[in-house]
């Protein structure tokens, strides 16, 4: 029977001898029965053989061109436009904003939590000096509790706050203070209050700026320290400022951080640059609240899952090897 | 031959020792893997999450009581 094999496959079957699984596997040998065999069903099996091969042999190309049309689609979904095509713009580089600088935050790594001190600071700033005029309408009192805050803390902050409740038995409204399941308080009542305290420009809500700019933490913290004297030629109206981070450069919002503006209990100088630092990473806690634990359980997905994957991987060539490796004889009739 | 006996032994033979052991298996694994994993993200973030600076902050129970 050996001695039928031609060279090729005896070359196969050295090959899957020592197959990955560390297994010798026998070749095995198939006699065929010509009589139960027809031409056709022999013809079929061959030529569906062919298209299998086919398209593995095109596995490359095909992974290249989705993942070609992937990027495309989400350079497309990103930046709104597609890639490599010229376009028109009457944008200026100063009109789009200076690109902020990219940051080192303790937060940025993938297995990197918030720091939780500096969002404890980053509150007080937020408190004592953004509140004045942007609300934070996504954040209630109890958020800050096992955050930045023990339980006790929050009450007694919340406790300082008067909310209006309601109606009481004789149907009218009354005032209490605020509790852990109070939204923070708003500075304006709406949002043309809000306009007409900042000559016509709205303060934006900040419960989720870090999401909702270009930039995220770069960007905002660029924005709070990036004021500068207008260049020559720049001509800023009555009431605006410059800062070369804020789109089209003239901004309503004036510069607010000054070093030493807050004093920080637990003693960290309160520079310019610290404060910013402290309010951003706030922020970007406020917008992503579920940050610390997302990458916790990433984590943990990340390791059971690609332990899965080997092990599937693994077993897979386990049970095909004997398969793969065993030989089909023809022995035609006598 | 000798560890794949006693594991034969031990654990497959009998489906309901199967099963079961499955089951342990399944609570320990996770336990182990959840503190491991635990230990490693604290250590990793030491010093930063709210655990590590609540001590800080929180007043023993009854000391503000006027
Ligand atoms: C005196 C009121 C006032 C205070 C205090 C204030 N802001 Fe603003 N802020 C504004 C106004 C008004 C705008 C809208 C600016 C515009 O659209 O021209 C604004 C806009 C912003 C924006 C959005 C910029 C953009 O890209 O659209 C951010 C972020 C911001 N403020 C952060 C802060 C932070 C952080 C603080 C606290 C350190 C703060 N602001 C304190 C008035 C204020």
């Amino acid at each position: 029977m050996f001695s039928r094999l031609s060279s090729r496959s005896l070359g196969a079957s050295a090959r899957y001898g020592s197959s990955p699984a560390g297994r010798v596997v026998a070749v095995r040998s198939v006699q065929l029965d010509a009589e139960k065999t027809s031409l056709s069903q022999a013809r079929f099996a061959s030529s569906k053989a062919s298209t299998r091969a086919s398209l593995s042999n095109n596995a490359l190309p095909i992974t290249f061109a989705l993942i070609s049309a992937g990027s495309i689609a989400w350079y497309t979904h990103l930046y709104g436009s597609i890639p490599f095509l010229p376009e028109a713009s009457a944008n200026t580089p100063a009109e789009d904003g200076l690109h902020p600088t990219h940051y080192p935050w303790s937060h940025s790594g993938i297995l990197d939590t918030f720091d939780h001190s500096s969002i404890r600071r980053g509150y007080q700033v937020y408190r004592e000096v953004c509140a004045a005029c942007h609300s934070l309408d996504r954040i209630a009192w109890r958020n800050l509790v096992g955050v930045s805050h023990t339980a006790d803390e929050v009450k007694e902050m919340a406790g300082e706050v008067e909310y209006e409740d309601g109606p009481d038995d004789a149907g009218e409204m009354f005032q209490r203070p605020g509790k852990l399941s109070d939204y923070m308080p708003r500075p304006y009542p709406n949002e043309e209050a809000a306009r007409a305290g900042n000559a016509g420009a709205l303060p934006p809500d900040l419960s989720l700026i870090i999401k909702a700019r270009h930039g995220g933490c770069d960007y905002v913290f660029s924005l709070l320290t990036g004021y500068v004297d207008p260049p020559a030629g720049v001509e800023i109206r009555e009431g605006m400022n410059y800062n070369p981070y804020f789109p089209g450069g003239a901004i309503s919002m004036a510069r607010l951080l000054f070093d030493g503006l807050v004093e920080y209990p637990d003693g960290t100088p309160a520079t310019t640059s610290q404060m910013a630092k402290d309010v951003v990473t706030f922020l970007n806690w406020a917008a992503e609240p579920e940050h610390d634990s997302r990458k916790r359980i990433g984590m943990q997905a990340c390791i059971i899952l690609s332990a899965l994957t080997a092990i599937s991987l693994y077993v897979k060539r386990f049970k095909w090897a004997p398969i793969k490796s065993r030989k089909l004889l023809y022995t035609p009739p006598k | 031959m000798a560890l794949t006996d006693t594991l034969y032994n031990a654990l497959f033979r009998r489906n309901s020792i199967f099963v079961s052991s499955i089951f342990v298996g399944a609570f320990g694994f996770g336990l182990a893997f959840d503190t491991a994993t635990n230990r490693f993200w604290d250590n990793w973030n030491k010093g930063k999450q709210w655990k590590d600076i609540r001590d800080k902050y929180v007043t023993p129970a009854g000391a503000d009581e006027e």
